[in-house]
């Protein structure tokens, strides 16, 4: 599976989509939940909690290890998906589409400067050597 | 980079899919998709686990008995008929665990014992030294020609006896704990997982055709990660997380594996007698939502623990765990976790968790 050219990365493995209202909506990759293996659990952060960017503010574990989430930009959490206390496997089936929280960010241009798809991949490249 | 050392099975674990790890210096599979399918796949019905990189060491000689009866803490003597196999601890002088492997009776001249990967240069090392001292006429082997895989699962042994028709009527006799000699291969009805099955010693040339010859015959390759999660639900100790050095068996849960009652001496025994446990490990079932892992810290009336193993139970579909608790933490009792910034509660169980096939909480 290829990283989606709408979306835009993180060094740290999250994923950051951009919405029609500002909004952005952030999940983990497809690397990411395939490094981590079957996903048990899923910890979202609060509704209203202010990030900063790069702050820890979710975790996930799969049955071998859990995994810090990192804000991509700074901004306050929006909504989380609920669905994910029941199916957290769903991150591994659906990556780009189980997402994890939405912010609303300070600062719109910090999402720009993110990773593309071709950077991103870059990472993961390097990564691998 | 040091080089990872690689099973006779390395190729075809790459060719069937293996994500493969660094496990203790040893290139193995750690899963070959989802680690949670091979655990139920296990439960369910059967699979194969490369375990050529534990050691088989064969010890000979006359007095090969009462040598073992001095070096383990589990009593050798209780194995009267050959092909009988013994759980046992292997303890320094003041008592704490160098190792915990699996003893089989071959012969008065011939015991065969099987240890951890990880600890297998210091247990011969070990095994050496002492044998130098009391028991000199004594050969110790490491048996690097063996190799090893477990099939373990509820149709574990008859899928054996598919690729292997030549064992069967040696073997199906077999109870728990018991093995037959079948020529080239070892069978024994041991294992790992807390499932009926085999743990088959043989040949190294010959362990990739028996591989690829169970895979068509149905068998599924598993992985280590759902290896722990059986063995974890199964209440089975893992050698450097649920015990190593610094500990003693009574403090790991392995007080039916010691032999205090016997007038025999063994090596860590007066250490044991002198210093009476105060704590013990006990299992936990997370009550909130979360999962627990090894090092954290357990909060109790009686004092602090900590959680030795811990996962997520696919049986169970909760988190489970092997804590060190002080002594005074009871079944029933709900205790706290400490889990990044929170403290989630879990409650004190009797383990095991799961087996053969079947949630037991």
């Amino acid at each position: 599976m290829s990283n989606p050219s709408n979306l835009k990365y993180t060094a740290s493995h999250e994923w950051v989509k951009t919405e029609a209202d500002g909004t952005v909506t952030i999940g983990i990759t497809q690397h990411a939940q395939e490094l981590l293996g079957d996903m048990v659990f899923v910890e979202a952060p609060t509704v209203g909690r202010k990030l900063k960017a790069k702050e820890e503010c979710a975790v996930v574990e799969s049955v071998k290890a859990a995994a810090d989430v990192y804000a991509p930009i700074s901004g306050e959490v929006t909504a989380i998906n609920g669905d994910l206390d029941s199916s957290p496997e769903n991150i591994n089936s659906d990556p780009y589409g189980a997402w994890i929280f939405k912010m609303k960010p300070d600062n719109a241009a910090d999402v720009a400067a993110l990773l593309d798809a071709a950077g991103y991949q870059a990472v993961v490249d390097s990564e691998a050597h | 980079m040091t080089t990872l050392k690689v099973t006779p099975l390395n190729a075809a674990h790459r060719a069937m899919g293996a994500k493969m790890v660094d496990f203790g210096g040893w290139d193995m599979p750690v899963n070959y998709g989802s680690q949670i399918d091979e655990h139920h796949q296990v439960r369910n019905d059967c699979g194969m686990f490369d375990v050529c990189h534990m050691r088989v060491v064969d010890v000979n000689g006359d007095g090969v008995r009462a040598f073992l009866r001095y070096l383990l803490a589990n009593n050798a003597d209780k194995l009267h008929m050959p092909g009988r196999a013994l759980y046992s601890a292997m303890l320094r002088p003041d008592g704490h665990v160098i190792d915990d492997l699996i003893i089989y009776f071959m012969t008065e001249q011939w015991f065969r014992i099987v240890v951890n990967a990880g600890t297998a240069d210091k247990d011969i090392a070990w095994m050496k030294e002492q044998a130098a001292k009391v028991a000199p006429q004594l050969t110790i082997t490491s048996r690097d020609d063996l190799a090893m895989v477990a099939i373990q699962g509820p149709n574990a042994r008859a899928k054996v006896w598919q690729v292997l028709p030549q064992t069967q009527a040696a073997t199906e006799g077999l109870k728990n704990f018991q093995a037959a000699d079948c020529g080239e291969y070892y069978v024994a009805r041991t294992g790992y997982t807390g499932e009926d099955g085999f743990e088959v010693m043989l040949p190294k040339e010959k362990v990739e055709a028996f591989w690829y010859d169970l895979n068509k015959a149905g068998v599924k390759p598993i992985g280590l990660g759902a290896r722990d999660t059986l063995r974890l639900e199964a209440g089975m100790n893992l050698y450097g997380q649920d015990m190593d050095e610094s500990v003693g068996p009574l403090e790991s849960g392995l007080a039916w594996t010691v032999d205090l009652q016997s007038e025999r001496d063994f090596i860590g025994k007066a250490a044991l007698l002198a210093n009476p446990p105060s704590s013990k490990l006990v299992g936990l079932v997370l009550l909130d939502r979360g999962v627990l892992r090894g090092h954290q810290k357990i909060k109790t009336p009686h004092g602090e623990g900590e959680i030795t193993s811990g996962s997520f139970s696919p049986t169970l579909e909760k988190s489970i765990a092997l804590a060190r608790v002080p002594n005074g933490v009871a079944i029933g009792d709900t205790v706290q976790v400490e889990i990044r910034d929170k403290l989630l509660n879990a409650s004190v169980v009797k383990y095991p968790f799961a087996r053969n096939g079947k949630g037991l909480i």
